[in-house]
């Protein structure tokens, strides 16, 4: 039945019965296909609660700790001082001539400025970014990584990590039906790559990390996911998050490599989203950049294997996710692919300038020589010392609890304990049509005022069970939180133990 | 040819390829670099012009095009101090003002500056009535500040400013905030409003109508998402005003083949800056209502209103005042912008919708699809709550805020005649009055010649005397056929945004090389 063709002529004959235009049959399926749990229906609840709590409602807590999103300044954590300065003074140049602003800031705005287009912020950059910062973000890159060669040619800023990612995906999908684009992703994964692969209508092809043995990944897991995948679609590209969100494992070195490899030996395009690179907190783990690892591997891996690295202001030590900054470094890629890239990028014309001149402050930060270092240092150590003591700190009390089981919290910003939920809460929430840690969730969120994300948000192992939620809550604040999730899951436990 | 077949086809050449190795040529069309003699096979890349998204191909947007690439390049040979007929490249391609010299507004950076950096709260040379507002921006940001993440829609009071904003430039008319969407630019808002309704296949697939000429967004937005573009072509000869017939014509051909849905309107015009007359708009609303097409109006030029007798009317007070029938109908989604107007602030990429009569369910699939994007960049939020709600008489800031907006918009309109005028007296070139927006859109008369020899070339004409004026005089100007035009009819697109000395001179020396032209090619 072509509902549309009725709509149309009903609508034309007398206007009375008419239908929307859109409605759910016309949508665009693979918009109803797409699923983004960070900001799902517990947030929306959780939003509701606030709101009844705003309006003077009583509930068993008086504040929603939102312990669903890694946003860092929400829960408390100040802006890096210098990154502020230097942005303001790009907003306002007339604050060039305020002495309250120190020398090392306004050398760095005006640098900025200088390549932006009538010298203001409010001018469109060229697509791929203001050419200063990407040549800022080439020479940060270099040096990171040791002197590995990036050119800057091959820098583009992005409006946050996910504009980026989001459209390396639009290139690669293509096909269809068996020769159909495949997108391997880690399970768990951050739900923007299966958003993503919804919307385009691509395969998503799992892939498990391996929770017992801390989330590391295992080749031999990536060999079975694109055999079996082979079956029914083309996977042409691996995505990987180091350090992972949800999971919050560095991988080793070695482990890189044998992606690499892997890469290397099935033709795959390697996407790396490497926004956590400065969140690395246990002291026997180390960032390392795919691309240093792979040029390590040396020439014929160097000179083959294309890959694309994400950076984001999001996370780090700067927290800046308002400003929607972010960078991929190309590797690799094809020439006339690279000019039909940049034509894409031109359409939605340039990332905002204010997060490109943040991202600008991320790679060129205050040396040791300059005045503003000790201020920056003591700044940045602080942000990243009290993220790796509410890392252990998680990780300690969670494990405590019966029935919780916690990886260590290696990097990211994110805990994604494993938790047994007893056969009759499984029930109730399958007779409920609900994920049982969603059920879960819900509950913690009703009776203490947590709001975290279940793991089916995220993909888990089949009958697992796990929730994320955010080391970003301050000191006191996640003490309270972990105590009152630790009540919570002793008393559902006993609910629905079967003990009446 | 497969991957696989080309890697046999590499593997065969390989013997041959082994003796030319050390000079790095590969011969495989598809091998990516140098190879060692160590014997592993060839590769082909994983992402090639042939494996990557079809769609992704089909997308031009001529506006940072192929000219803008070639000035670019140009500018780099002067620099490096390559001799050229000219001193400096015009970029008169892209609606930039700022690039071009126009001031932002005093009291939306500082008001910004104060949000990024609000120790300068305690700084006495910021006036009250801006710490007012930063202070208020920031107080609904997470953690009170703009570095944090906000709710997908956009910050609460800024959407609660923009609503009475609407609803006081539209004489009362309530707006819900519930129904306003913070986006980053208005290119986001249309390309997500876009993708809700593009669905169907082949004869049901989503026909799109848009104007001819139009802001190629459009163009793109439909080629990346594989809907059908259903041209219909503003009339020329009359100030490029829309004609109903014309709408009708071009819904019933497209029936043929696809299902038309949508109704894009931009208004001021953009290639073209004309302002649609009130009973047009209601014409269009009426259409729109009986055909069952979704409206979307781009209205980010609402305040470059130049010409006498032109107003701007927005396409939500029209509706409404064309009553219930029609109001509580038709589904509209409604584009404005921070780029425009008179503050020009581009690079801020701010932004809102407002949808009006969506269905609730698919507004929940809105909401769920914007939070993939977490959401627009804050600051480009705050700016846009600052042109919502800018400085009232009586404020601290007020004189030197319509000090500001007038000159630049009263330059704006000066430009706006000069253009048309100086235009109007060179043969060959008949330029409609820029009623509004910020470009000129003239026709020019081209010698069969020249067409010819584009045509040779694989060139559009006009893009061919595009490249002529780039390379002879340094002024890079924008094809007609990168917005469309009627067949045999050529264009180009030029912004109004140089300062006027510079706008004269460009306007001289574009008289000059057309004149020049004709002659050359007759």
């Amino acid at each position: 039945k072509d509902s549309r063709v009725d709509d149309t002529s009903a609508g034309r004959l007398d206007g009375k019965m008419r239908e929307k235009t859109l409605t759910m049959d016309t949508l665009n399926p693979q918009v109803k296909a797409v699923e983004y749990a960070v900001r799902g229906p517990i947030v929306l609840k959780a939003g509701e609660i606030e709101r009844y709590l705003e309006e003077g409602g009583t509930k068993p807590f008086s504040e929603v700790i939102k312990a669903n999103i890694g946003d860092a300044h929400a829960m408390g954590q100040q802006p890096i001082t210098f990154l502020r300065q230097v942005v303001a003074l790009c907003t306002f140049p007339e604050l060039m001539d305020s002495p309250s602003f120190p020398e090392d800031a306004k050398w760095r705005a005006r640098r900025i400025l200088q390549g932006c287009g009538g010298h203001s912020l409010g001018s469109y950059s060229a697509s791929p970014g203001v050419e200063c910062i990407r040549k800022d973000i080439a020479a940060y890159i270099e040096q990171r990584d040791e002197g590995v060669p990036s050119d800057w040619e091959n820098i583009y800023l992005t409006t946050g990590a996910s504009d980026g990612i989001m459209t390396i995906l639009r290139l690669l999908v293509s096909g269809k039906d068996s020769s159909r684009t495949g997108v391997m992703i880690p399970i768990p994964q951050y739900p923007l790559y299966s958003a993503a692969i919804s919307e385009m209508d691509a395969v998503q092809v799992n892939y498990y990390l391996d929770e017992d043995n801390c989330w590391a990944l295992d080749i031999n897991e990536l060999h079975r996911a694109y055999q079996a995948a082979k079956q029914h679609c083309q996977p042409r590209v691996i995505c990987i998050i180091n350090p992972g969100n949800p999971t919050g494992q560095v991988q080793s070195k070695k482990c890189i490599e044998e992606v690499l490899h892997f890469a290397y030996e099935e033709n795959l395009f390697v996407m790396s989203d490497e926004v956590y690179q400065d969140n690395v907190y246990a002291p026997d783990c180390q960032f390392h950049s795919f691309k240093k690892v792979l040029y390590e591997m040396g020439p014929e891996y160097f000179s083959s294997v294309e890959l694309v690295s994400f950076h984001s202001t999001s996370k780090g030590y700067t927290g800046e996710c308002g400003f929607r900054g972010g960078y991929m470094e190309v590797i690799n890629m094809d020439p006339e692919v690279k000019a039909q890239l940049v034509k894409l990028l031109s359409v939605r014309l340039c990332p905002p300038l204010a997060g490109q001149a943040a991202m600008d402050v991320i790679v060129n930060p205050p040396q040791p020589e300059e005045h503003t270092f000790k201020q920056f240092h003591q700044e940045k150590s602080s942000v990243l010392g009290a993220l790796a003591e509410k890392a252990k700190l998680t990780e300690q009390i969670l494990n405590a609890v019966p029935g919780i089981k916690c990886n260590p919290v290696q990097g990211a910003m994110y805990a994604f304990p494993r938790i047994f939920i007893p056969p009759k809460a499984v029930e109730e929430a399958k007779a409920l049509g609900m994920q049982p840690d969603m059920l879960y969730c819900l509950r913690l969120l009703e009776e203490t005022g947590i709001c975290v994300v279940p793991g089916s948000g995220f993909g888990q192992k089949d009958r697992t069970y796990h929730f994320r939620m955010t080391i970003l809550p301050s000191i006191e604040k996640l003490n309270v939180l972990l105590g009152k999730v630790r009540d919570f899951h002793i008393s559902f436990l006993k609910e629905y133990s079967g003990l009446e | 040819m497969s991957q696989h077949t080309k890697r046999s086809v590499c593997a065969r050449n390989r013997t041959v390829f082994l003796s030319f190795f050390t000079s790095n040529t590969p011969l495989c069309p598809t091998a990516s670099s140098t190879r060692t003699a160590s014997a592993l096979p060839l590769r082909g890349k994983v992402l090639t012009v042939d494996t990557m998204n079809a769609n992704v191909k089909k997308v031009d947007y001529a506006v940072r095009g192929p000219i803008v690439q070639r000035a670019v390049q140009i500018e780099k040979e002067l620099k490096e101090g390559v001799k050229k007929p000219f001193e400096e490249v015009i970029k008169a391609n892209i609606g930039d003002a700022h690039a071009m010299g126009q001031r932002p507004i005093t009291f939306f950076r500082q008001v910004i500056a104060l949000c990024t950096y609000p120790q300068l709260l305690d700084d006495n040379k910021f006036p009250e009535d801006a710490k007012n507002r930063a202070r208020r921006i920031l107080q609904s940001c997470g953690g009170n500040s703009i570095g944090a993440y906000t709710t997908s829609q956009g910050i609460d009071c800024v959407r609660h400013d923009v609503a009475s904003y609407i609803q006081r430039r539209d004489g009362g008319i309530p707006s819900d905030p519930d129904n306003i969407y913070l986006t980053t630019g208005a290119s986001d808002g249309i390309v997500t409003i876009l993708k809700l309704l593009t669905a169907g296949e082949g004869r049901t697939r989503t026909g799109v109508m848009i104007s001819i000429p139009q802001y190629p967004l459009y163009s793109a937005s439909i080629a990346e998402l594989g809907a059908v573009q259903i041209n219909y072509y503003l009339n020329e000869e009359k100030c490029w005003s829309l004609d109903i017939s014309e709408l009708q014509r071009s819904l019933h051909a497209a029936r043929e083949h696809c299902n038309p849905r949508v109704l894009c309107i931009i208004n001021p015009g953009n290639p073209t800056g004309q302002v649609q007359s009130r009973q047009c708009i209601e014409d269009v609303i009426r259409f729109a209502a009986k055909e069952n097409l979704f409206l979307m109006a781009d209205e980010v030029y609402q305040d470059n209103v130049y010409a006498e007798g032109c107003e701007f009317h927005s396409f939500k007070k029209v509706l409404f005042e064309m009553g219930p029938e029609y109001s509580s109908k038709v589904e509209l989604a409604s584009f404005h912008s921070t780029s425009k107007c008179y503050m020009g602030e581009c690079g801020f990429r701010g932004g809102y919708m407002e949808v009006i009569n969506m269905d609730p369910e698919v507004k929940a699939q809105l909401t769920k699809l914007v939070s993939v994007r977490l959401c627009p960049p804050a600051p480009g939020q705050a700016l846009m709550d600052l042109v919502v709600n800018s400085p009232q008489p009586g404020e601290p800031s007020y004189q030197t805020f319509m000090k500001e907006r007038t000159a630049v918009l009263s330059a704006l309109a000066e430009k706006a005649k000069l253009t048309e005028e100086i235009l109007n007296t060179v043969p060959g070139i008949s330029c409609n009055p820029v009623q509004g927006a910020m470009y000129s859109f003239p026709r020019i008369t081209l010698p069969e010649r020249a067409i010819n020899e584009a045509k040779a070339k694989g060139q559009a004409p006009d893009m061919f005397y595009c490249m002529k004026l780039l390379e002879e005089s340094g002024i890079c100007l924008v094809p007609g056929s990168g917005f469309g035009q009627r067949e045999g009819t050529y264009h180009f697109r030029m912004t109004i945004l140089p300062p006027t000395d510079k706008l004269k001179i460009m306007l001289n020396k574009l008289k000059e090389f057309h004149q020049k032209f004709t002659q050359q090619y007759s």
